[in-house]
């Protein structure tokens, strides 16, 4: 048997409390300005770069980085506190999520000193939007069939090929992408793939937006023709990017945007059914709150294991397989629960519209980043099945 | 804190695996396991862990005793030592000195109460009260006119019909008329019946989560040993699924518990943080007792569902926990109302309060 699971019961420090009030303070006079709708989660404008360079001012991008780069060597339960409240209330972060999340902490580790000026700076501030280039037409969950060839050049190598489902590459300065520098070997299958730092916007690239079913555009196909990219935004080791990938994925796979993605109807169906709810509805309620308590509890307990410099990779990945399976049925038991609520209360109109977008987004949950069956892979692999 | 600082579970976990094997406890049919076990738990001074050493017992805190209930549940341990902590818990409450042996308490369900009579005698009836049968005492809140009360009473005094639990432990309806207390003391002043519960509650979560990650220890054991279409059971990805579930399930109630536990350890005041991590426990808990250990015997096929196997101890006590101090059912209808009478715009506050 392998090492037994933990779930330490992190209590968040007493810093987290007071930037908890900064943030809700911030936030409620962005949602007083009219920079966003927190109930409309459904808006179609979901890039507002000048809401981003706010956040950035506030210092609660980089949050955890080293203060040379821009930083503000501050804990990742600091910025779990940042995550969570921008989530629950809806805030427009689409922008500098990515960044922020994961490939800021990618250039930290493997990007060469003058590329980590440079970019995590300007990370920091707010101003750059990345997107990550994983899935190729025919290479998804399979990650390491990737076909896109980086062939070396002159000082650099050329790109040609395409990535798909690349979720704010219309926007994005920048993505970070792995490409085939090698073929595989027989002896490992995950060989010759390489990280590297692309620059979008540039000419050799072509966006092409992909209508999904929610009505948004946020994911598109990239197509790379003979684009080039120098010597030095390769990240990390020449056909190893497999050594590279799981680490990161911690720190992707547990935070509160897991199961927090459709919780607005949540509190939506709370306003709706009023202060004396019928038995029916407060048990629904009452279920569905213990589960989102015990998830959160959970994705808390892996931040602090992360800021204790532990790789909670099988924990981690529970948190994402039962935090996006929750989160996709959740707007299905609010229908459920609302079914008897007053036609006439004064938000239904507000859950109705709310509800139809939930659950055109729920199938999508359990898809991107790593679908619930590769996550059930890595669990059995860490149980000692595989 | 570390299980390994922890000297109180180690000194439970010792005594639990060299007196309370599963294994052995299945063959044994007479039961001759019980009375060994609960000799080296009083010698240990385990079952009044909780009380201070001037009532008579051990003087462990609060986290040192939820560490030990964690090692009985993975035990799924089938005498009154959860009771017994839990009994001399409530008693200390009003430094009531807790007796030797085994105990229970009373109400064992938020639906009945226990009424202190104006000449100072107890009466009511207590439903699915755990091993009333093996009780020699038995410690009550009881409401009165002047309030809450907490008495020690004689259990020989208290008409008992036996049941049986999903688990076959005894779950007990004890009738009291009349009876007379040995010591009755007031409860403290904020001291309620809901906060017993829940902390009943949290007791049954910690156990059902210790059953379930042994349940995941011995599935995940079995599909490595098991072969069946030319090769072990754990290679066939639906088989590593369902184990991933299970172990998300056992997760799952350990956070829950561990964290439902520590929240108790380290508050002042049993407030809206602290009810929605005790309830949450127990809902969450329960659903993984069901879900998990359906998955558990699912993986163990047809062996499993024989009375041989010791698959059956952690599972059916699992199910059977969900029952005490309160269901899933009842606390998610509370924890609801609390939600709702708190507002929507107060619900991510109390989610994010810890």
């Amino acid at each position: 048997m392998t090492a037994a699971l933990r779930f330490d019961p992190i209590r968040l420090p007493p810093e987290c409390e007071k930037l908890r009030k900064e943030v809700r303070a911030f936030l409620a006079e962005e949602i007083a300005a009219g920079t966003f709708d927190p109930h409309k989660p459904n808006r179609e404008d979901t890039d507002v770069p000048e809401f981003s360079r706010k956040v950035g001012e506030r210092g609660w991008l980089g949050m955890t980085w080293p203060k040379k780069y821009g930083g503000h060597e501050r804990s990742f339960l600091e910025r779990y506190v940042v995550t969570e409240e921008m989530r629950v209330a809806n805030a427009p972060t689409r922008r500098f999520f990515v960044a922020d999340r994961q490939s800021g902490p990618v250039l930290l580790k493997y990007a060469p000193e003058h590329v980590k000026m440079d970019i995590l700076p300007r990370i920091c501030r707010g101003e750059v939007c990345f997107a990550i280039g994983m899935s190729e037409p025919n290479s998804g969950s399979d990650l390491f069939a990737a076909k896109t060839r980086a062939t070396k050049t002159d000082g650099g190598y050329l790109i040609n090929g395409t990535k798909i489902w690349t979720s704010s590459a219309h926007i994005a300065d920048y993505m970070i992408a792995i490409f085939r520098t090698s073929p595989p070997t027989k002896e490992n299958r995950r060989h010759g793939l390489t990280q590297f730092l692309v620059k979008m916007k540039q000419p050799g690239i072509q966006v092409n937006p992909i209508g999904q079913i929610t009505g948004q555009y946020e994911f598109n196909e990239v197509v790379f023709t003979d684009y080039f990219v120098p010597d030095d935004h390769v990240l990390g080791e020449i056909d190893g990017a497999w050594k590279q990938a799981t680490s990161e994925l911690a720190y992707e796979r547990s935070g509160p945007e897991r199961f927090l993605e459709t919780y607005y109807v949540l509190t939506e169906l709370v306003r709706a059914v009023g202060k004396n709810p019928d038995t029916r509805s407060a048990e629904g309620i009452g279920r569905l709150v213990a589960q989102l308590h015990t998830m959160r509890r959970m994705s808390v307990s892996v931040a602090g294991m992360l800021q204790a410099g532990k790789e909670p990779v099988v924990e981690a990945s529970i948190v994402k397989d039962i935090g996006t399976v929750w989160e996709q049925q959740l707007p299905h038991r609010v229908r459920d629960l609302a079914a008897f609520v007053d036609a006439d209360a004064t938000n239904h109109e507000t859950l109705e519209n709310q509800l139809s977008f939930a659950i055109k987004t729920a199938p999508k949950l359990t898809i991107q980043g790593g679908t619930t069956e590769v996550l059930r892979g890595i669990i059995a692999r860490g149980l000692g099945l595989r | 804190m570390a299980e390994s600082e922890n000297i109180v579970a180690e000194t439970a976990e010792k005594i639990f695996a060299d007196l309370a094997d599963a294994q052995t406890i299945n063959n044994d049919k007479k039961g001759a396991w019980k009375a060994p076990l609960w000799q080296a738990l009083t010698e240990a001074g385990l079952p009044l862990a909780w009380v201070p050493e001037d009532c008579g017992g051990s003087g462990a805190s609060l986290a040192e005793g939820f560490s030990v209930l964690s090692a009985a549940g993975r035990s799924a341990l089938a005498v009154p030592l959860a009771e017994t902590m839990l009994a001399g818990w409530l008693l200390a409450q009003a430094k009531i000195s807790s007796p030797d042996g085994e105990m229970t308490l009373i109400p064992a369900s938020p639906k009945d109460r226990i009424t202190l009579n104006a000449d100072g005698s107890l009466s009511g009836r207590a439903r699915g009260v755990p091993f009333g049968k093996a009780a020699k005492h038995i410690a009550v809140l009881a409401s009165g006119s002047g309030g809450l009360s907490i008495a020690l009473i004689e259990a020989g005094k208290c008409r008992i019909e036996a049941g049986l639990n999903l688990g076959g432990d005894h779950s007990d309806t004890v009738t009291l008329d009349k009876v007379q207390s040995i010591t009755i003391k007031p409860a403290p002043k904020d001291f309620d019946q809901s906060q017993l519960m829940l902390m009943g509650g949290v007791a049954r979560s910690l156990q059902i989560a210790g059953a379930l990650e042994s349940m995941l220890e011995i599935s995940v054991r079995y599909s490595n040993e098991r072969v069946a279409f030319e090769k072990k059971i754990s290679k066939f990805q639906a088989v590593q699924h369902n184990l991933a579930r299970l172990a998300g399930e056992s997760a799952a109630a350990l956070a829950a518990a561990t964290s439902a536990a520590d929240a108790i350890a380290n508050s002042t005041a049993f407030n809206d943080e602290v009810f929605l991590e005790a309830a949450s426990a127990k809902i969450r808990c329960s659903e993984a007792a069901e879900k998990g250990g359906a998955i558990a015997h699912q993986v163990h096929g047809a062996i499993g569902f024989t009375i041989e196997h010791i698959l059956h101890r952690y599972s059916l006590r699992a199910l059977a926990w969900r029952d005490d101090f309160g269901s899933e059912s009842f606390w998610a209808v509370e924890l609801g109302k609390l939600v709702a009478a708190r507002g929507a715009d107060e619900l991510w506050p109390l989610v994010a309060s810890r």
